[in-house]
């Protein structure tokens, strides 16, 4: 029995098959520049750039929101917002800072750098993550054009049950909200899915698990986290779309229904949220404090048993974000214990970087400023954290500013500062121009100094018994300056990133004058994307890496001599790839994700006001998925053969994109980098 | 009789061989066709498991997760009737729902054949393994539909209670999923019409093969759940 090879995709890479679109699918995109490139891009440093440029508008949003708040709230009696927009603000505030912030950055950080620093050419599924990023942005945009349709939701990012009913919030805020982030929910799981497939399947020859830089693997959790959680959400959105879209019962107090259901279900996913977004940021400090501190990691396998330690316990103290729901005795008591566990494995990861610094020769630049910011943050919101596990304590705390102060001093002080650190550090691998360290430490101090003289104060307030959430509070109660200081602050962090966007132009224009070629490994640096050019050729590596060690391009780098003295051995200007893409197969570009991804917000929006538009939304999805399932492998007349990256056989599961090329040179790149390991 | 025996056993080896000899060639030959050259292997991963696998392995981690949160909520209000109505177990036609728990099992035996006649290069018949998994997953959907039906007729809505809502959520969950597998197991019908499913590609089938099972498995799960267990 023979079988048929006659499909266009049964033919090896690069032929042409004489029959360009076969089944009237489109040809493929072939633009390299401009905006068509960019829309059709597939490559995940491009991805990851728009995460983080489309994160870094969001965040702009986001900000003003948080400006709004703290004005609202610089003095008594306050008249700027009225309850109702207040409402508003906050929950979206807190929505976009979480869910289009914080997390599309930590994705910018992870699609950008573990293809790189696991030694492959691309993630698993080039085209699965172009959809993730347009269906995150797509969610983005649902969810905020709440605000030009009708007003956003009101019930805050948790938007706890009875409260998210049509009763108590008739307008269409809560939908927006619902849609909006199912949507991204979908993009978040297409992600996870690409990303620990890429960590666990792509690999670089050498490179094992435990060989995998830190940030790589707080990644890797971080994706699980995410594959696990965001269902729980989803489900309880989904219930919760049931009930105010169509009359179901399941938040619905009169008939009888559990609010605490919506409460469980929303913290089951929440918890591990809160380490989705504040791992990566670990990642990061983790690789930017040995460079500046010149050793390596102190106990490198401590630190990836914490983050995986982290990630399983995340699951188990949901609840205490419960203590004064009525959960009961026994569950506060055990939810207590390992609420207090947890501080464990967080308190190993300090220990470890505080190690990592004792007795390294340390060069204070901008990335380890903001890495030594994010240890010193953190800690304090980590101690604020363990005293909310006590669970008497947190009866008198809950719902008032001190915890506001301490998910700040978390997720701000915690995520943020790392990521920033993150950018300072990455900058010139991805851009090809370092930011001005001068104006990044000046912006440091300002952004460290506005912070706490934002979320400082709260604590304070939060103990005097200032709720959270109300829109005003009267004279005469002892709030008046406290608050008025955090409003300062909060408008010292606006100036302190208004001066990092400036330095981002400045440092560009200076750059672009200059002329000079930026150096592959300008920080004397540890992990694989050192070794090749900045920025980053788009092909990656010349040759799949062969890793022998941890810290395979230190080593490379340095060694001990005789006397047991680490000296420097090898240039780096000598290791470093010289990024020729001869005979490097890339996946071609597709316009499908995009098709997709615009049809999901049509299917929100159809759902809150009109089925049709449902229909049209509909439709552009079914017709992205068979589009996408049958368009070519290649563009056929792409001059460097590309390589199928889609088997022809997967309808509808999206799963429908194979490896890409990176294997095809492994066989030639083991002993070109041997040689280089002699050198 | 003895030596008529051996020879006819001898002869049957010797055909079996060179079935086996001719299977091969035909394999490296079909293979051959989707490599440039030997190094050029896709199917090189760390883990030994291809991508496309792997994903769909690590895709239904986090569907358990979805129907878990879905079987919770049954759970909480499978008894809560406060709004009036009947419950779900007033209405259940155990019988009914039994076969056609039997129809969706039976399904998993027939895509079990579909992927054992695509790996052997057997187009024709894989196509009608998965025709009949799609008509067995037709007939379940049928049934659920009828089902549904009758429940809302016997005074059981989506809106009437709290554990209608639940009922119809968690099941209505599972039926979308079925009927999504059935999607894909007929565009892998027309896909292989046309060819482009030749036997190097057999792992596409398995692929829609586990996302079936899996469907099949959870079906059990909310079978003894919500139905049998009182």
């Amino acid at each position: 029995m023979t079988t048929t090879t006659t499909g266009p995709l049964a033919l090896p890479s690069g032929t042409d098959t004489g029959r360009p679109n076969p089944l009237g699918a489109f040809a493929r995109p072939t633009a390299a520049t401009g905006w068509r490139s960019w829309v059709s891009t597939v490559d995940h440093k491009r991805i990851g750039i728009m995460y983080g440029a489309s994160a870094l508008i969001f965040f702009v949003i986001g900000g003003i929101e948080a400006l709004l708040i703290r004005l609202q709230l610089a003095q008594p009696d306050g008249v700027l917002l009225s309850a109702d927009a207040y409402n508003q603000v906050y929950t979206m505030h807190g929505t976009t800072m979480v869910f289009l912030v914080v997390m599309p950055i930590g994705a910018a950080f992870m699609n950008y750098l573990i293809p790189l620093q696991i030694g492959a050419r691309d993630v698993a599924f080039p085209r699965l993550n172009a959809l993730s990023f347009w269906i995150f942005l797509g969610g983005g945009i649902l969810l905020n054009s709440s605000w030009l349709l009708g007003g956003g939701a009101d019930g805050g990012w948790f938007n706890y049950a009875p409260n998210n009913g049509v009763i108590y919030s008739p307008s269409r805020g809560i939908d927006f909200w619902n849609m909006g982030l199912i949507i991204a929910g979908i993009a978040s799981l297409a992600g996870a899915i690409n990303l620990i497939v890429t960590c666990l399947n792509m690999r670089a020859p050498g490179m094992k698990l435990f060989r995998m830089p830190v940030f790589t693997w707080m990644g890797l959790v971080t994706q699980f986290l995410l594959l696990f959680a965001i269902p729980v959400l989803t489900a309880a959105q989904f219930l919760l779309l049931f009930d105010r879209l169509f009359g179901a019962r399941f938040f619905d107090v009169d008939a009888g229904a559990d609010p605490l259901l919506w409460e469980h279900l929303f913290w089951i996913f929440g918890h591990p949220e809160v380490y989705i977004m504040v791992l990566p940021a670990f990642g990061v400090i983790s690789e930017i404090i040995p460079v500046f501190s010149r050793k390596p990691l102190f106990g490198y396998p401590f630190m990836v048993f914490s983050g995986i330690a982290i990630g399983f316990m995340g699951w188990g103290v949901w609840a205490h974000h419960m203590f004064a729901s009525g959960v009961g005795p026994l569950s506060v008591a055990a939810f207590s214990i390992s609420t207090m566990f947890i501080a464990v494995p967080t308190g190993v990861k300090i220990f470890n970087w505080l190690a990592t610094m004792w007795g390294g020769r340390l060069k204070f630049e901008a990335p380890l400023l903001y890495s030594v910011g994010l240890v010193t943050m953190f800690t304090i919101g980590g101690l604020s954290g363990v005293t909310h596990a006590v669970a008497a304590s947190d009866t008198q705390q809950t719902d008032t500013y001190y915890i506001v102060a301490h998910f700040h001093y978390v997720l701000f002080g915690g995520a943020l500062f790392g990521f920033v650190g993150g950018w300072y550090f990455w900058w010139p691998k991805v851009f090809g121009y370092k930011l001005g360290d001068k104006v990044g430490k000046v912006n440091f101090w300002i952004l460290l100094v506005g912070f706490n003289l934002t979320f400082g104060p709260m604590h304070i307030l939060g103990l005097q018994g200032m709720p959270r959430r109300t829109y005003t509070y009267r004279d005469g109660y002892g709030f008046n300056l406290w608050n008025f200081v955090s409003t300062i602050g909060a408008f010292t962090i606006a100036t302190s990133f208004l001066i990092f966007f400036a330095n981002i132009l400045t440092s560009r224009r200076k750059a672009k004058a200059s002329n000079l070629a930026m150096a592959a490994d300008p920080w004397d640096a540890r992990s694989l994307e050192w070794t090749i050019q900045s920025p980053t050729p788009a092909h990656n590596f010349d040759t799949s890496p062969t890793v022998h060690r941890l810290d395979d391009f230190w080593h490379r780098k340095y060694q001990e001599n005789a006397e047991g003295k680490v000296v420097r051995i090898a240039r780096s200007e000598d290791l470093v790839q010289p990024g020729d893409p001869t005979g490097v197969h890339l996946p071609s570009p597709s316009y499908w994700p995009l098709v997709i991804a615009v049809g999901l917000p049509f299917v929100g929006w159809g759902l809150i006001f009109n089925l049709w538009l449902c229909l049209v939304g509909g439709l552009l999805i079914v017709a992205g998925i068979y589009g996408w399932i049958l368009e070519p492998a290649d563009a056929p007349a792409a001059e460097s053969g590309h390589h199928p990256d889609t088997g022809p056989g997967q309808p509808a599961s999206d799963q429908a994109e194979a490896a890409d090329g990176d294997r095809h040179d492994r066989d030639e790149g083991t002993e070109s980098e041997e040689a280089a390991l002699v050198d | 009789m003895t030596d008529t025996t051996t020879n006819e056993r001898l002869a049957a080896a010797e055909a079996l061989e060179q079935r086996a000899g001719k299977e091969a060639a035909e394999r490296s030959a079909v293979a051959g066709a989707y490599a440039d050259d030997p190094a050029h292997d896709h199917h090189i991963t760390n883990t030994g498991i291809s991508n496309p696998k792997l994903a769909m392995w690590v895709f239904l981690g986090s569907e358990c997760l979805l129907f878990g949160g879905l079987i919770s909520t049954f759970l909480l209000y499978k008894n809560n009737n406060l709004a009036g109505g009947p419950t779900p177990h007033d209405v259940y036609d155990i019988e009914l729902t039994s076969i056609s728990s039997f129809v969706l099992l039976m399904s998993s035996l027939t895509m079990v054949l579909a992927v054992s006649a695509i790996q052997r290069g057997e187009q024709a018949r894989m196509r009608l393994w998965l025709v009949s998994t799609a008509l067995l997953g037709g007939t379940f959907i049928g049934g659920q539909a009828y089902e549904f039906q009758v429940f809302v007729k016997e005074g059981l809505g989506f809106t009437t209670n709290s554990a209608g809502s639940a009922f119809f959520a968690l099941t209505g969950f599972h039926g979308v999923h079925v009927t999504i597998g059935i999607v894909m197991l007929l565009s892998t019908v027309i896909l292989s019409a046309v060819g482009r499913i030749p036997r190097a590609r057999a792992e596409a089938v398995e692929i829609v093969g586990l996302y079936w099972h899996f469907v099949d498995i959870v079906w059990v799960l909310i079978f003894t759940v919500v139905y049998l267990i009182p």
